[in-house]
């Protein structure tokens, strides 16, 4: 019974994003509104002295001027868990004091009438720093090398499973290998953006976030104020990728800059500087794998070793080794993750953060092992298949990889691949064929919806998550439509604003996974509570039927049986005087029932909604959740020069249920197309004297243009997985950027006969 | 941004009236590169004269068989221009390698030919910069130097010239047409663009006040026979690292005449002479182009960043000379 489910189905939102309908943070007007300007510190570590305003001041229309000396005062916010909110640098809470930590810390905001003299007046002030030798690079001598205890989500990054030092040295093939990525900057579209009023002491705040709820939490933790009177609105974000999913200081800015001139304020980050110093970015990484196998191909043991950094004012940890624990049978597995503290913002969340690099390095070293055991890569991965999570020894919730192997060769034509490399020529092109695993975690936790059926036929339901670009709106709304009968023009999900019930924060590809299951019990239960009105009256023609024989469809209520007994919605609502039902549900599968939450310190409660009761059940601990995929990949290399052309990426994924083929297919492009960044093109670079960012706009940080974009065959399996939920669908969001780093980089190779483990491969690194 | 008027005006002479005799106005066309470095507080004029009013639009074949291109031409219709395409598809093949059609819809040839450096540092007004801020000192010379030039570089910089449309407008010997307070005058492009030497952030030997009229392009009957190879990081929307605009008239196998450029390279349009004097007489052969390329190559001087660049550049011009040279 799914019409509308898994249909390619156009975006409920796409004309209005089109036509620039759709208003983003930035874009909420108020009366009296007036426009901040950050000012980032030009040095990586020290202390202001001394801040000379006196020539900003003079400009007419600067209003006044944020810094530490006039800023209100912040409580610490706590709280690490991003469902309730994460700000990204705890020990920098903005403008708290004249400490400087890294170059491009906000130092000031100068607020004005309009954006034009406010920008004008933060180039005329006048800095006075003491500065510090600071730490800017992972190689640096002065760089201390720890060991982080806490994982994204909380988890140890560092694993031992069985003796993987004994295991490498007895191995029959021994393989080692150091593969180095860069920093990478998120780049979302729409830029970080925050538009604050007061009224009174209650609080409204417009921002760019992945996380509504959390922003409210934060704000009211970090002001001291109930949150209450914190009211957070985002109803359409311009992509994210992680940067929006911690919060950052534009967001208490704002609000900050508004209590200084009791006036609406607004902040929008710079694409030039400030985008690339004060809201994130991925951590470099240099990871170092070593595998033992025996003739066969058979990996008995591995050791994946990650350095990455951090700042001094927060821990993030970019977990490279994170897949590695669940991506192969192998009986003996150290994991070790470094960190190192330099004078930088702090890193947070991109694009799969550790899955990214970590499959990078992990799948070209099960390239170059093949080689070595002269294994086709296919077959290589298919002798170590790990049937169970070997993590920790679970049966996978679905795991469908081998469809997904068989589907991607076929697609790209594997079999043409010649195992030698350098040895298929086309004029002055080489041609190579690459493939690698893809995998990601499938996330749910807990979401609140309340739904409400009108008499006139249509309804709308609402949840405090957000549509990150992915298709939320669009989802929500085809699940509603189908449970209701209703066509998608009489269905409506609203989204990103705190007035509404608690969704999830859309980060780790749980949006969908975790939002469908309540809407679907909340639909549920306005159906159910309608037809249950109808079959109790005695002026209806369900009077005395049985709920489960009444279906929905095409607008309207039948009898299964006997289709001539009908009526529809309005007809029951408005026989019944009501102008609405009311419908609401919460799905928690965080917590088993009665085990206190983190948050509260209250025991959970069973479901009251029946239907939500139902679909609580994600097992654990009988299941593991993840989804797995595979990207292959043929690439052209220009032999004289070193331009890479990526001719065709063919994706196969095994992600649950496809809810709908359109936007689902755009994420996993989406994701490749970042992968093809980041094997190509992308890296930020610090100055190697000063640590100032170098590559700081889209001019010198290179993301895929369409020129670089290749033909794609996205293939889905499409097999449901009643596991993780009744919807039977797994996020599809962050996979698709998973292993594609490596597949390209094991075609470069076939095609060349150059390994490059420098990410990216630049025409340079490939002359040689 | 720095506050600034706006005024428009109606013809040359009265472009350059309200430009003679003060240092910190600017004239402007499309803006594509001047309103960029105004928002980076890198160019702060006081005035900007609009010159989109003026009758300097058109593309015309002189009688000599040259063809003038008004400097107010934008890239796109120079670079589709049945002309150009057919007798120089050198030139319109590096307009197109370059930006993106929506910069080059409104991007003007005479700005063109003042296209700025994207040098990082130059970029940056924190840190210092001799082209920015003479004396200031060259942070890219110990710095992330890996876009920078190798060709005619200095001690004081090291900037590269940016402009694709000028390498190959070097390669065909353009020629400037100027007006100035003291009437009009013609520059060769070759010495239209200065060497950044000790005082980098003089880039041209135009003086105040003087307006850019039109670019010529002498005849050259071989020039049919030409090509543009530009490589870099991404497939479209980037600076070269290296670029080659290269006119080969092949007779018998042999090179007769041979027109050579590179771009992103140079602190200026590169005029590469030494490829094309070892190119003369010699067989269009694979072992000649190699010859020609580390001729031209071989006083390149690199940093840490930027080594790759020497090699990379011969190879671009290995490449665009065996398209030309009917091998590929």
């Amino acid at each position: 019974m799914s019409a509308i489910v898994g249909q390619p189905v156009d975006r409920k939102d796409g004309r209005l994003k089109v036509t620039g309908a759709a208003p983003y943070a930035a874009e909420f007007f108020q009366a009296g509104l007036v426009y901040g300007v950050p000012v980032q510190s030009t040095i990586t570590l020290g202390h202001i002295n001394n801040i000379d305003s006196s020539e900003a001041k003079k400009i007419k229309g600067v209003i006044d001027i944020l810094t530490y000396k006039n800023a209100m005062s912040l409580h610490q916010t706590a709280g690490g868990d991003p469902n309730s909110g994460k700000f990204s640098e705890k020990d920098l809470l903005p403008l708290q004091s004249e400490r400087i930590y890294y170059n491009g810390q906000h130092i000031a905001v100068v607020i004005a009438e309009t954006f034009e003299i406010a920008e004008h007046a933060a180039a005329l002030l006048r800095i006075d720093y003491n500065e510090e030798k600071p730490v800017i690079d992972i190689a640096q001598s002065e760089a201390k090398t720890y060991r982080p205890q806490q994982g994204l989500g909380g988890g140890s990054p560092q694993l031992k499973r069985g003796e993987a030092d004994d295991g490498l040295d007895r191995a029959g093939v021994k393989f080692e290998q150091t593969y180095t990525t860069p920093v990478y900057h998120h780049n979302p579209m729409e830029p970080h953006s925050t538009c604050a009023y007061w009224d009174g002491d209650s609080l409204t705040v417009y921002d760019a976030t992945q996380g509504v709820f959390g922003v409210q939490n934060l704000l009211a933790n970090g002001m001291g104020i109930p949150k209450e009177k914190v009211r957070v609105i985002s109803p359409f974000i311009g992509g994210g990728f992680g940067s929006k999913g911690f919060t950052w200081a534009n967001t208490f800015l704002a609000p900050m800059a508004a209590k200084l001139v009791n006036r609406p304020v607004k902040i929008v980050l710079s694409r030039s500087f400030q985008m690339f110093t004060c809201a994130g970015r991925r951590s470099s990484t240099i990871q170092k794998i070593s595998l033992g196998a025996d003739s066969g191909g058979k990996i008995s043991s591995g050791k994946h070793e990650t350095t990455s950094e951090t700042s001094f004012v927060d821990e993030f940890v970019e977990q490279a080794g994170i897949a590695t624990r669940i991506l192969y049978d192998l009986a003996n597995l150290d994991i070790i993750q470094n960190l190192v503290r330099l004078h930088r913002g702090t890193p947070c969340p991109t694009r799969a953060p550790g899955e990214a690099p970590g499959t990078y390095a992990f799948e070209v070293a099960m390239d170059e092992l093949a080689e070595k055991l002269n294994i086709d890569p296919l077959q290589l991965r298919l002798i170590n298949y790990a049937e169970k999570n070997p993590f920790d020894g679970k049966e996978f919730s679905g795991k469908n990889l081998k469809w997904c192997y068989q589907q991607g060769a076929a697609s790209i034509g594997w079999k043409d691949r010649s195992s030698k490399p350098g040895a298929v020529k086309e004029g002055k092109y080489l041609i190579g064929y690459g493939m690698a695993t893809a995998t990601y975690p499938a996330n749910r936790s807990k979401a609140s919806v309340k739904l409400k059926l009108y008499a006139d036929g249509h309804a709308v339901a609402a949840c405090c998550t957000q549509d990150i670009g992915t298709g939320t709106y669009t989802i929500m709304a085809q699940i509603m439509a189908d449970i209701l009968g209703l066509p998608m023009d009489k269905v409506e999900m609203k989204l990103g604003d705190s007035l509404f019930p608690q969704g999830p924060n859309s980060g780790g590809s749980q949006t969908m996974a975790t939002t469908a299951p309540a809407v679907r019990a909340a639909a549920l239960q306005a159906k159910s509570r309608t037809i249950q009105l109808a079959i109790a009256d005695k002026r209806s023609p369900f009077y005395q039927q049985q709920e489960a024989d009444i279906i929905a469809a095409d607008g309207k209520l039948y009898v299964q049986h006997d289709q001539a007994r009908q009526e529809t919605y309005s007809q029951i609502l408005s026989r019944n005087k009501m102008e609405w039902i009311d419908a609401d549900a919460t799905t928690d599968v965080t917590l088993k029932d009665g085990q206190k939450g983190p948050e509260n310190d209250q025991a959970k409660k069973p479901a009251e909604n029946p239907f939500a009761k139902q679909d609580e059940k994600m097992d654990r601990e009988k299941y593991a959740f993840h989804s797995f995929g595979a990207h292959f990949v043929k690439v052209r290399v220009d032999s004289l020069t070193g331009m890479v052309k990526v001719e065709k990426i063919s994706s196969a994924m095994d992600v649950g249920k496809i809810l709908n083929e359109k936007t689902a297919k755009s994420q996993i492009m989406g994701g490749a197309i970042f992968g093809i960044g980041m094997a190509l093109m992308e890296g930020s670079v610090y100055d190697p004297q000063t640590g100032r960012i170098v590559t700081k706009d889209l001019a010198d940080y290179h993301v895929p243009v369409h020129a670089d974009i290749p033909a794609f065959d996205v293939q889905f399996t499409d097999m449901p997985d009643y596991n993780i939920s009744l919807v039977g669908s797994r996020g599809a969001g962050e996979i698709g950027i998973t292993g594609i780093t490596a597949a390209i980089a094991n075609a470069v190779y076939n095609a060349t006969g150059k390994r490059v483990r420098d990410l990216p491969m630049t025409p340079d690194k490939l002359l040689a | 941004m720095y506050p600034f008027t706006l005024v428009k005006v109606n013809d040359t002479a009265a472009a350059i009236k309200s430009a003679s005799g003060n240092e910190h106005a600017k004239f402007i066309g499309g803006g594509t590169n001047l309103v960029d470095l105004m928002k980076m507080n890198i160019e702060k004029p006081e005035k900007l004269i609009d010159l989109n009013r003026l009758a300097l639009k058109k593309i015309e074949k002189l009688s000599n068989g040259n063809i003038l291109v008004g400097a107010l031409v934008t890239n796109t219709d120079l670079a589709y221009h049945p002309l150009i395409r057919s007798h120089y598809p050198l030139l319109s093949e590096a307009i197109l390698a370059g930006a993106s059609p929506q910069l080059r819809n409104v991007a003007t040839t005479g700005g063109n030919l003042l296209q700025r450096t994207r040098c990082y540092y130059f970029y940056d007004t924190a840190t210092p910069c001799n082209k920015r801020e003479p004396g200031s000192g060259c942070s890219a010379i110990s710095g992330y130097s890996r876009i920078h030039a190798i060709l005619g570089t200095s001690e004081q910089c090291i900037a590269t010239h940016p402009s694709d449309m000028c390498v190959a407008m070097t390669a065909l010997e353009a020629i400037i047409h100027v007006e100035g307070k003291d009437g009009k005058r013609i520059i060769a492009f070759s010495d239209f663009h200065s060497l950044p030497g000790e005082h980098p952030h003089i880039e041209n030997t135009l003086a105040p006040a003087d307006l850019i009229i039109a670019a010529e392009i002498p005849a050259l009957g071989f020039a049919a026979n030409s090509t543009y190879v530009k490589v870099r990081d991404r497939s479209s929307f980037d600076f070269a690292l290296a670029s080659a605009a290269v006119a080969l008239d092949v007779q018998a196998g042999s090179v007769k005449h041979a027109r050579i450029a590179l771009g992103g390279v140079g602190t200026k349009p590169w005029r590469a002479l030494a490829a094309e004097q070892a190119l003369i007489d010699k067989p269009a052969t694979m072992s000649h182009f190699e010859l020609a390329a580390d001729e031209e190559l071989k006083n390149a001087k690199t940093t840490l960043y930027n080594s790759f660049k020497k090699e990379l550049a011969k190879r671009t011009l290995i490449s665009a000379l065996q398209k030309t040279g009917g091998m590929v």
